[in-house]
């Protein structure tokens, strides 16, 4: 039971419960007494977390000035995608432009590495800067293509070698 | 020696303690007060249990640079409601091998001592009214000093009982916890008093207070500044509050004594804590702070004794209880838990001897007071023990503040015990370990 441990010579400034005791108090007054403004709840309904501009969330499809989306479906993000979380069925019109037929995504599967949208040649699918996304079934997560494109929150600024801070 | 002859006038005009009960108002009117008097402490109580909550977890927020509640009602005051009614919602769990009678009796066992000590605090000043004086305790008992030391022990029943029925092994250790804890901090809350008891020269709460009247200068702060000390530091053990929070020890015990509770009765353990908060600072402020008295003037300790100065006197010992409250709130927040032995030595090796010599200074001093001539109600007497408890103070805390006395892992081993621990711990090792005989799996 009463077996020494070994404790280490030190000066009584720093050992006296006392002196700690009466300047954690100190400190805990002065954060007390602090005003509202320095509080660092977020109060979230109203107040929102101001996210950056590289934020990464769900996706968004960008369209034509025509309504229609971007994409050719020329099959790279489905390729580059690492959870394989496109789903991507190509067609083709009377004139020979190539569009998605299907094209959805898994965002339970996502893994919001953006490559989507780094690799898109037409600038067409993004990552959103977006976090609010509950749903009430595990199907509601399967994004189509109407509902990428009726998204309309910011999308994802991807880094940039030349301005590395996004400035 | 003016405020001697206008206590002495007091004492005789308003009939505390024993007198007044030798003097009844008529019985009719004696049994609706008494209703009265039941109905709006048990409110105010209750609320006021509600409120503390709410405070608690407000002022931990501002002070861990939050918000805390605010949603339910004005400010969050509300919160507690709605965490009641969640409560009542709640399932009530019962493990399976629990002791079923026990389990559910331990919460009202834990929470109704916190409750019990509250009918003897006398919370205002008297009031004469036309049919007769109302003492402003509910149980103007004689005894009401010996009444609390004697129901604050119960509380820890509830603790234990709901560990051990809990058939967990965390919560028995909880509830073991709580037992020693309690017991150890017992005995010098116990003794810290016992200096006041000296001063006032009787056990009932009203001649405490009553002894206590005048401009604020025969608080027992004054006179027993040592023995407050003693008293504040058991406070927070008997309560369980951090940092005696060791029944507890959510970091060490899941959740302590009350780990398998849940819903209503998990909910009566959290009131109780709250409860008793709210009875050791009520303590606090009638054994040390005057009670109900308005320190800086007279006037509230004279007749007439209207009914506006039993209000004013009734705001103020709340006033001083919701001090306490605060402060017991600010240490829960800032200081960490004791280890179990830390706990036991400043319990034993530290606030006993303390107190137990704090007796003997004390009785000392005021024979000694007495005998010169000064007597406690006048304002030399005061003056000398405020002198002499300011030494003291002063070596208490130097002593404890160069000691290291609460930390007894500092002392150091000189080799030669090392190695014999060493060697006994070889021996031990090598005789509950023989060698294992050759082929014999």
């Amino acid at each position: 039971m009463a077996i020494g441990v070994k404790v280490l010579e030190r000066p009584i400034k720093q050992t006296s419960y006392l002196r700690a005791t009466a300047q954690g108090l100190a400190l805990t007054l002065k954060h007390l007494l602090r005003p509202m403004s320095d509080k660092v709840t977020i109060q979230y309904p109203e107040e929102k977390f101001a996210v950056s501009a590289r934020w990464r969330g769900t996706h968004r499809m960008l369209t034509t000035e025509d309504g229609k989306a971007k994409c050719v479906a020329c099959g790279l993000c489905p390729t580059v995608c690492p959870s394989n979380c496109i789903k991507l069925v190509p067609g083709e019109d009377e004139n020979g432009n190539r569009y998605p037929l299907v094209f959805e995504i898994d965002e339970f599967r996502c893994i919001f590495c953006g490559y989507c949208q780094e690799v898109c040649p037409e600038e067409a699918i993004h990552v959103g800067r977006h976090y609010e996304n509950a749903e009430y079934s595990r199907e509601g997560f399967v994004y189509d293509l109407e509902r990428l494109m009726a998204q309309t929150h910011p999308v994802c600024e991807m880094w940039d070698p030349a301005d590395p801070k996004g400035e | 020696m003016i405020i001697a002859s206008l206590f002495q006038a007091a004492v005789q005009a308003t009939g505390n303690g024993i007198e007044h009960i030798a003097q009844p108002a008529s019985g009719g009117f004696w049994f609706l007060m008494t209703v009265i008097k039941l109905l709006v402490l048990f409110t105010i109580y209750m609320v006021g249990v509600m409120l503390v909550i709410w405070a608690e977890r407000r002022i931990c927020a501002f002070i861990q640079d939050r918000r805390g509640p605010n949603r339910v009602g004005p400010h969050g005051l509300l919160q507690s409601v709605a965490d009641g009614v969640k409560n009542i919602m709640k399932e009530e769990t019962y493990p399976g091998q629990a002791y079923t009678p026990l389990f559910v009796l331990a919460p009202p066992i834990a929470l109704i001592p916190a409750l019990l000590t509250w009918a003897v605090i006398p919370y205002g000043a008297p009031w004469d009214s036309k049919w007769g004086t109302i003492d402003m305790a509910l149980a103007p008992l004689p005894i009401g000093f010996l009444f609390t030391l004697a129901i604050s022990s119960l509380g820890v029943y509830g603790i234990v009982l709901a560990g051990w029925s809990s058939n967990n092994k965390y919560a028995l250790l909880g509830g073991l916890r709580s037992s020693a804890q309690m017991i150890s901090y017992e005995i010098s809350m116990g003794m810290s008093t016992i200096p006041i008891l000296i001063l006032a020269g009787n056990v009932s709460l009203g001649q405490i207070v009553g002894q206590q009247g005048g401009m604020g200068l025969h608080w027992n702060i004054i006179n027993a500044t040592v023995a407050f000390f003693v008293f504040f530091v058991a406070a927070f053990a008997e309560t369980n509050r951090v940092p005696f929070d060791l029944p507890e020890a959510e970091s060490e015990l899941v959740a302590g004594y009350h780990s398998e509770y849940s819903a209503m009765k998990f909910s009566m353990f959290f009131i109780a804590e709250y409860a008793n908060v709210m009875t050791v600072s009520a303590l606090m402020s009638t054994l040390f702070f005057g009670g109900w008295d308005i320190p800086f003037t007279t006037w509230d300790n004279l007749p007439p004794h209207t009914l506006l100065k039993t209000l004013l006197t009734f705001g103020m010992i709340w006033v001083k209880i919701l001090f306490f409250v605060f402060v017991f709130i600010w240490v829960r927040w800032t200081l960490p838990r004791f280890r179990y032995d830390q706990l036991m030595a400043l319990g034993w090796k530290v606030m006993l001897p303390v107190a137990l010599t704090y007796i003997v200074v004390v009785a000392v001093a005021t024979y000694g007071l007495d005998a010169s001539g000064i007597h406690p109600s006048d304002w030399k007497f005061a003056v000398a023990m405020l002198v002499l408890n300011i030494v003291l103070m002063g070596i208490l805390l130097g002593v404890i503040d160069r000691g290291r006395l609460i930390s007894p892992a500092y002392s150091r081993l000189d080799k030669r015990n090392m190695d014999k621990l060493r060697r006994a711990r070889y021996d031990r090792v090598r005789f509950q370990n023989p060698p294992v005989a050759e082929g014999a799996d």
